[in-house]
């Protein structure tokens, strides 16, 4: 039930710590949510679908060009310092490897968080304040699982799919500017770019995206679904979706390559 | 109240209400409400802003849990029960909400057929496109089933919002603020919209509002709220018949003025 407890409790620490702690004990509940009402049949597919365009078509023109650019730029900054050592024909092989290590992961996932979480924290924080949630509730419809899983999904599944995709363009931007200079062919490129990476680095990568996805989705539907204040509510939770995404984005990339350099 | 074919069975309360409160933080909304809506009946509960007439039909329909007290509605406890049996009993509780609440992204069609998509999954796009177009002529609204809420003015908005709640068929119909924000003749046709709902879909009804004239026109009896309890319930001229201040001031100010 969509219930608001107004009963007014003393604060047990203090004001901000219990609001933290509090904020800490939703953020929980929303995700033991989420888990409930996913594997609960039926699956809403119609918007699952909808939704995985929304987040992974309409990103794809952002993608390709970060992708592209990341690559090019990448491969730019490291021919100096190879050409030094005489070792630029390790250039596919060091751009593939920092592209699908790291690079492509993390610039999908910041894409995303930008782009597709703020716009899923907006939107779902002004179907609260016009009460358009509420009206779902009364029409004895589900929201939360008809706004909330399906977009967490979505953003879980498509993510992956946009990472792999920005590392394959990025790949291709950073093939143009070798074979500009090297004039390096598109098979032994790739021959050589490929030949370093390992099952596990595209474990690495594909664990992150799919956490980062599943991170993105879960912060910009909380601060959605739980937004206050009318319309300054709406700017606050697309702001801090971003926000907090790209944060704990960060946090999450040291926690998975600490862990998976561990069992390299 | 226009007359009408309905039968009221004082015997049969669809919704029972028994010392209900309700605050948020230090402010309490509800203190104490005690009510009572029979079978086919129209009740209208008038009340200053903020006296918590909307916390009371959100308590009703589950949106709202209560401090204390039981809302009983068809003979079931709201505040018992779980979540898909308050969803079972949603269906045969409509809610008109004052802001109209529509579903910004979808025509007006597809508002109304959306929550029938939803709780009916057998029917077909047929039936649906039927009974979407059937509520339409009901309301008076056919020819906007392809516009976007945006392109409707306020009162076909409330109109559609009423739209989209007949269209589960409810046995209770809540209307927050029907006429709120509307011109007199808008309003006129809101309130005989409410009376022919109730004829026309069996419905009993609670109408939330602060406009008198609303409440003379849809209602059979009405509750005056003030700072969370009933001041008085009975016929509007039993009510308005005191000379008891609150109550007098309220007449007066919507009908001498």
């Amino acid at each position: 039930m969509s219930s608001t407890n107004g009963k007014s409790d003393k604060p047990v620490i203090n004001g901000k710590i219990d609001r933290f702690f509090l904020n800490f004990y939703n953020i929980f509940d929303f995700i033991r949510r989420l888990v409930r009402e996913a594997v609960r049949p039926p699956i809403e597919w119609g918007e699952f679908i909808r939704q995985c365009y929304q987040v992974g078509y309409k990103s794809l023109a952002l993608v390709t060009v970060t992708g592209f650019i990341t690559g090019v730029v990448f491969t730019e900054q490291s021919r100096p310092t190879l050409s030094e050592f005489g070792v630029t024909a390790w250039l596919p092989s060091l751009v593939a490897i920092a592209v699908v290590r790291a690079l492509a992961p993390l610039i999908a996932a910041l894409i995303c968080a930008g782009k597709v979480g703020s716009s899923i924290g907006a939107e779902l924080a002004s179907m609260k304040v016009t009460e358009q949630i509420d009206a779902m509730e009364v029409s004895a419809i589900n929201p939360f699982r008809y706004l909330v899983v399906t977009r967490v999904i979505a953003m879980t599944v498509c993510l992956p799919i946009l990472m792999f995709y920005n590392a394959l363009i990025g790949c291709m931007g950073s093939y143009f500017d070798v074979h500009a200079h090297e004039q390096t062919s598109l098979v032994a490129f790739f021959d050589n770019a490929f030949a370093q990476i390992t099952f596990l680095d595209y474990t690495t990568a594909l664990t992150k995206s799919i956490v980062y996805g599943f991170t993105i989705g879960v912060v910009s539907c909380y601060q959605g679904f739980n937004a206050t204040q009318g319309t300054l509510g709406v700017g606050k939770a697309a702001n801090i979706s971003v926000v907090v995404s790209m944060f704990l984005i960060f946090i999450e990339e040291v926690i998975i390559v600490h862990i998976f350099n561990s069992i390299r | 109240m226009a007359e009408g074919t309905h039968y009221i069975d004082k015997n049969e309360e669809v919704i029972k209400i028994r010392g209900l409160y309700k605050s948020f933080g230090d402010k309490h909304v509800l203190r104490g409400v005690d009510l009572d809506l029979f079978k086919g009946e129209n009740l209208a509960v008038l009340g200053r802003s903020g006296t918590g007439k909307s916390v009371l039909i959100k308590i009703i329909i589950g949106l709202l849990q209560p401090d204390a007290g039981s809302v009983i509605v068809l003979g079931e406890d709201v505040n018992q029960l779980s979540y898909p049996a308050l969803r079972a009993l949603r269906l045969k509780v409509g809610f008109s909400f004052q802001s109209s609440a529509l579903y910004d992204s979808m025509t007006v069609g597809e508002n109304l057929a959306f929550p029938l998509r939803r709780n009916n999954r057998s029917m077909t796009k047929s039936q649906i496109s039927k009974t979407v177009n059937t509520v339409l002529e009901a309301i008076g609204l056919p020819e906007t089933i392809n516009q976007l809420p945006a392109e409707l003015s306020g009162g076909q908005k409330k109109r559609i919002g009423i739209g989209r709640t007949l269209i589960l068929r409810p046995e209770i119909m809540l209307y927050d603020e029907p006429t709120s924000g509307l011109d007199p003749i808008t309003s006129t046709e809101l309130n005989n919209l409410i009376v022919n709902v109730r004829e026309r879909f069996n419905t009993s009804s609670i109408v939330i509002t602060h406009d008198l004239t609303c409440a003379k026109a849809v209602a059979d009896r009405v509750a005056v709220m003030e700072e969370g309890k009933f001041l008085k319930i009975g016929t509007f001229d039993e009510v308005f018949s005191t000379q008891e201040g609150l109550i007098k001031s309220f007449y007066d100010y919507n009908f001498t003025q």
